[in-house]
């Protein structure tokens, strides 16, 4: 089954700076930002919204990085793939507005880990969420606040999500699993 | 009750007459009476036949060590249960050790087995009695009285004579009824509270060892007081390459030592305990089934003893067949009973050593029928042979019958055995006592 | 590889290549001899993360919560089971501790039925600690919850072997090529055996040094039998500690020298006591690690134990790390 390219690296690039300026605006500036990327592929697109945000502003956002295994609802799940990757938040989140950062939003569950941890280091003013992708197909109330693209699919479809700093290219692509396709 | 027995077409096998032949074979009012060329049998009325066509047919095995574990322990074992083993595992007689409560030192309790062994028992039991009063290792038993009573001889197996002087003074008296002195031979402050072969194994487990010098030491003693006193002595359940150098030795230099090995020192090594065999899991077994007494040893000392048997070092093999409760064995390898359930698997697992060309069939029958029936002497007739004339204990076995061991299948109360799931080569079909069939295989 | 300057402070870890495993494969941990590289190097990056948590002021995270983890100690221990309990505890699982010298097991109960009824109980996972080698083989078969082996007699204590080799990676920044003396009671110790397997696994060379009646006599064989050829004996502890990289004494019981093995505790003073005119005998760089409870005086003079080359206090730390590792690992993989 082919992929589908649905993002090539320059829409992914215009969706990331468009994504910077409106948390500028929306947080009137860059003071007391701290820019959060989900592990994995959530870290690289954090760095480039804060490598954006200081060519508009002139001003280094923090950038951290968060692993959720720990905080996950399901604990089975981790049989598959036990390994936790770095929790690594540079600044206390304490009254700053924390943007969260990841590549796909999807069921949400994530974000809700996400947000159990960030409060467990600290009490941020608030938190928001920053996605390149969103695909629908939510089961919590949890929204996003800035989103690259909307692509809504099929629960048989899976999103992909390429990035240099992980992947070697940049690009977005829809797969579809289903079975009784070839 | 008059009956009348023809085993026909079987490979008779009797290491005492040194006959290796197909013939039929007549059984009457429970003694062999004649031995012949098949279809030839002299005509017999009320006459019962069984075909031995591709089985092989010898003498009943004779069992110089066995534990029935009644009176007293009754949960283990009894005599009912562990003969009707017995008679699965194809021995006709067995003589079972003084390790009762009470122990077999007084008439009483003698009495008593030899009782309950007529009543329930469906094999031969020949008791042997405590060479000290409760095997204490103080004060030697009234011998004498025991002789009188039908022991084959003395001993406190499950424990040493740990004082050379009390030994002495037992093999004596005993020499004056020309009955032998059993021996268990262990130094126990050597052995000192082991759970197993003190080796690479032991040192892998953590398990503290018996080191192979704690049955040496004993085995040279009792052959140098044996010596000493001329007495007859026979060692329990020897287990090293040591042992058997000893034992060779001794007997190099004339002295009235014998010897009898266990089937499973002759098969398995100290690492069945760390594998659960057909392995169970991906880790350590720590398997209680495989903790004996003396322990199970190494790969030497296997090879050391095969030869022992076959240059006659070792005159016999018993099974120091030792039942126990799975309360006793599934626990902790240190807090577990010492003993393997051996009755019957015995046959199947020494003729491992016959089908890899170890040991060859006649030799093996006879370490099971005459030899043993030499030990025990013309008490009790003519045991551990076919001569005519004889009592007819008769085993009947297919030595290429394909099966797998279940201790649930086992007669004995005691399933513990290191055995458990493996396949063996070689089953008894009959086990037949004074003429009657006592155990017949019907599975097929 | 990078090599870092010996120095006794934490240095950032060499990079290891990323644990190339799929689903965690042992549903118990009773020792080390069945885990692969791969496997210790993934309980390290684990327990990195567990580190981190350890360092922020609320010390826990949800990921075992409304699991029951069972601590069943037959021999008594203050470090061992408090730090079991407290790695649970900053997974929010919940905790059960039971002292078999005071319950029912003290009144005869087997431990297949104690086991059974703390199964019954909902424990998911059981951490025991038993006076009998081979203890937690037994239990295993008999329990479908998932066990970690505190100690069982003289054979395993995987836990502490682990938080052992992390120590030493965490100061050192490797760990293959390593020497390291272990010196002391070896026949008697589960901590010596359950670091012959994880060290040889890490590629550093072990050499066991004891007086020989504190030697198992099947040792040499033992290491012939399991194809150890990293793993050497030696009775003379300046040989053992000759260039060591890592130096472990272990604790001595004074039962020791009650039973006979030894003439008296002060000839095993003279002739094994980790001293600092013999530490200086190893590498400079060389670290002090001691499975505790420490005999002061004894196996170790004060000086050493309290030295600038002594990590001891950290392995403890560290040990609440490891554990929390095991337990995520553990727990995570149970409805597989």
């Amino acid at each position: 089954m082919p992929e589908r390219i649905l993002m090539s690296p320059e829409d992914m690039q215009r969706a990331l700076v468009r994504v910077a300026h409106e948390i500028l605006e929306r947080n009137k500036g860059a003071q007391d930002i701290v820019l959060v990327g989900m592990q994995t592929r959530g870290v690289p697109l954090a760095e480039r919204l804060a490598t954006t945000i200081q060519g508009l502003e002139g001003f280094a956002v923090p950038v951290g990085s968060l692993d959720i295994s720990l905080y996950r609802d399901d604990i089975s799940s981790l049989a598959l793939k036990p390994i936790i990757h770095r929790t690594d938040v540079p600044v206390d989140v304490t009254n700053k507005q924390v943007v969260l950062v990841d590549d796909v939003f999807y069921t949400g569950r994530s974000i809700r880990a996400a947000m159990d941890a960030l409060i467990d280091l600290g009490r941020p003013q608030s938190i928001q969420l920053a996605v390149l992708v969103d695909r629908g197909h939510r089961e919590l109330p949890i929204r996003a606040d800035y989103v690259g693209k909307n692509i809504p699919t099929s629960r048989n479809e899976e999103i992909k999500v390429y990035v240099k700093e992980v992947d070697s290219e940049d690009k977005v692509t829809l797969l579809s699993s289903d079975k009784e396709n070839d | 009750m008059a009956h009348n027995l023809l085993i026909s077409g079987g490979r008779i096998l009797d290491p005492s007459q040194r006959l290796d032949k197909v013939a039929d074979l007549l059984i009457t009012d429970s003694k062999i009476t004649w031995i012949g060329d098949k279809g030839t049998a002299p005509h017999k009325p009320d006459l019962t036949t069984i075909d031995a066509t591709g089985l092989i047919v010898c003498p009943g095995f004779i069992d110089l060590h066995c534990h029935l574990r009644e009176p007293g322990f009754e949960d283990k074992e009894t005599i009912a249960t562990g003969t009707k083993a017995a008679a699965k595992g194809g021995f006709t007689t067995v003589c079972c050790m003084p390790n009762t409560n009470p122990p077999l030192d007084n008439q009483a309790s003698v009495d008593y087995v030899k009782k309950t062994a007529e009543t329930e028992g469906v094999v031969r039991v020949l008791p042997i009695g405590c060479i000290t009063k409760a095997r204490q290792g103080k004060e030697l038993t009234e011998m004498s009285e025991l002789a009188n009573l039908g022991v084959i001889g003395f001993s406190d197996d499950g424990e040493p004579v740990t004082s050379s002087r009390i030994m002495s003074l037992a093999m004596d008296y005993s020499r004056a009824l020309g009955l032998p002195i059993i021996d268990h031979c262990e130094d126990k402050e050597l052995s000192d509270g082991g759970f197993m072969n003190d080796g690479w194994v032991s040192a892998r487990l953590g398990l503290k060892g018996i080191p192979k010098a704690a049955e040496e030491i004993m085995v040279a003693r009792d052959i140098a007081l044996a010596q000493l006193t001329g007495a007859r002595l026979h060692i329990t359940h020897v287990s090293t390459e040591g042992s058997v150098e000893l034992v060779r030795h001794a007997k190099e230099r004339g002295i009235a030592v014998t010897a009898e090995v266990t089937p499973h020192h002759l098969t398995l090594t100290e690492e069945r305990i760390m594998d659960s065999q057909p392995k169970k899991h991906n880790q350590l077994a720590y398997d209680t089934n495989a903790k004996v007494n003396p322990p199970l040893r190494t790969k030497e000392d296997i090879a050391a003893l095969i030869k022992g048997l076959k240059d006659g070092t070792i005159d016999a093999i018993a099974t120091d067949h030792a039942p126990h409760t799975s309360v006793d064995k599934m626990c902790e390898f240190g807090l577990a009973a010492f003993g393997i359930s051996g009755l019957e698997t015995a046959f199947a697992c020494l003729m491992t050593l016959v089908h890899c060309g170890e040991l060859d069939l006649m030799t093996l029958i006879s370490k099971l029928t005459c030899e043993p029936a030499k030990i025990i002497g013309t008490k009790y007739g003519g045991l551990g042979t076919l001569k005519p004339g004889c009592c007819a204990d008769i085993t009947i076995f297919d030595p290429s019958k394909e099966w797998v061991v279940d201790s649930h299948d086992f007669a004995s109360k005691g399933k513990n055995t290191p055995f458990d799931g493996y396949q063996f080569t070689g089953k008894v079909m009959a086990t037949i006592v004074a003429g009657e069939i006592v155990y017949r295989d019907n599975s097929k | 590889m990078k090599t870092t300057e010996p120095s006794s402070s934490v240095t950032t870890p060499e990079a290891f290549p990323p644990p190339s495993i799929g689903a965690w494969q042992h549903r118990h941990i009773l020792d080390l001899d069945d885990f692969t590289r791969e496997e210790i190097e993934l309980v390290f990056e684990i327990a990195d993360a567990m580190a981190e948590i350890l360092t922020r002021e609320v010390k826990k995270v949800p990921t075992l919560r409304g699991k029951t983890v069972v601590t069943l100690f037959y021999e008594p221990s203050t470090r061992t089971r408090a730090s079991f309990e407290l790695a649970a505890k900053n997974l929010s699982a919940d905790t059960v501790s039971l002292d078999a010298s005071k319950s029912s097991i003290a009144k005869g109960e087997s431990l297949v039925d104690s086991l059974r009824t703390i199964q019954a109980l909902g424990a998911d996972v059981i951490v025991m600690r038993h006076l009998q080698s081979g203890a937690p083989y037994v239990a295993t078969q008999y329990i479908d919850c998932s066990m970690i082996n505190a100690g069982d007699g003289w054979h395993a204590h995987p836990s502490q072997a682990l938080l052992d080799l992390y120590t030493i990676r965490r100061h050192l920044g490797k760990l293959g090529g390593l020497k390291a003396a272990i010196i002391g009671d070896i026949m008697h110790s589960r901590v010596a055996r359950s670091n012959v397997w994880g060290m040889t696994i890490m590629g550093v060379k072990v050499v066991l040094c004891a007086p020989p009646t504190l030697l198992p006599r099947g040792l040499n064989s033992f290491i012939t039998n399991c194809k150890l050829p990293n793993v050497s004996i030696e009775t003379s502890v300046e040989s053992a500690l000759e260039k060591a990289d890592v130096v472990m004494p272990l604790r001595l019981q004074i039962e020791r020298q009650q039973s006979g093995l030894l003439p008296t505790l002060r000839e095993y003073v003279q002739l094994y006591q980790l001293t600092e005119e013999r530490l200086s005998l190893a590498k400079p760089h060389a670290l002090v690690l001691h499975p505790g409870p420490m005999n002061e005086g004894i196996e170790i003079s004060p000086e050493v134990a309290h030295g600038a080359q002594s990590v001891i206090e950290e392995q403890v730390t560290n040990g609440v790390a490891i554990r929390m590792a095991l337990l995520y690992l553990i727990a995570g993989g149970k409805n597989k």
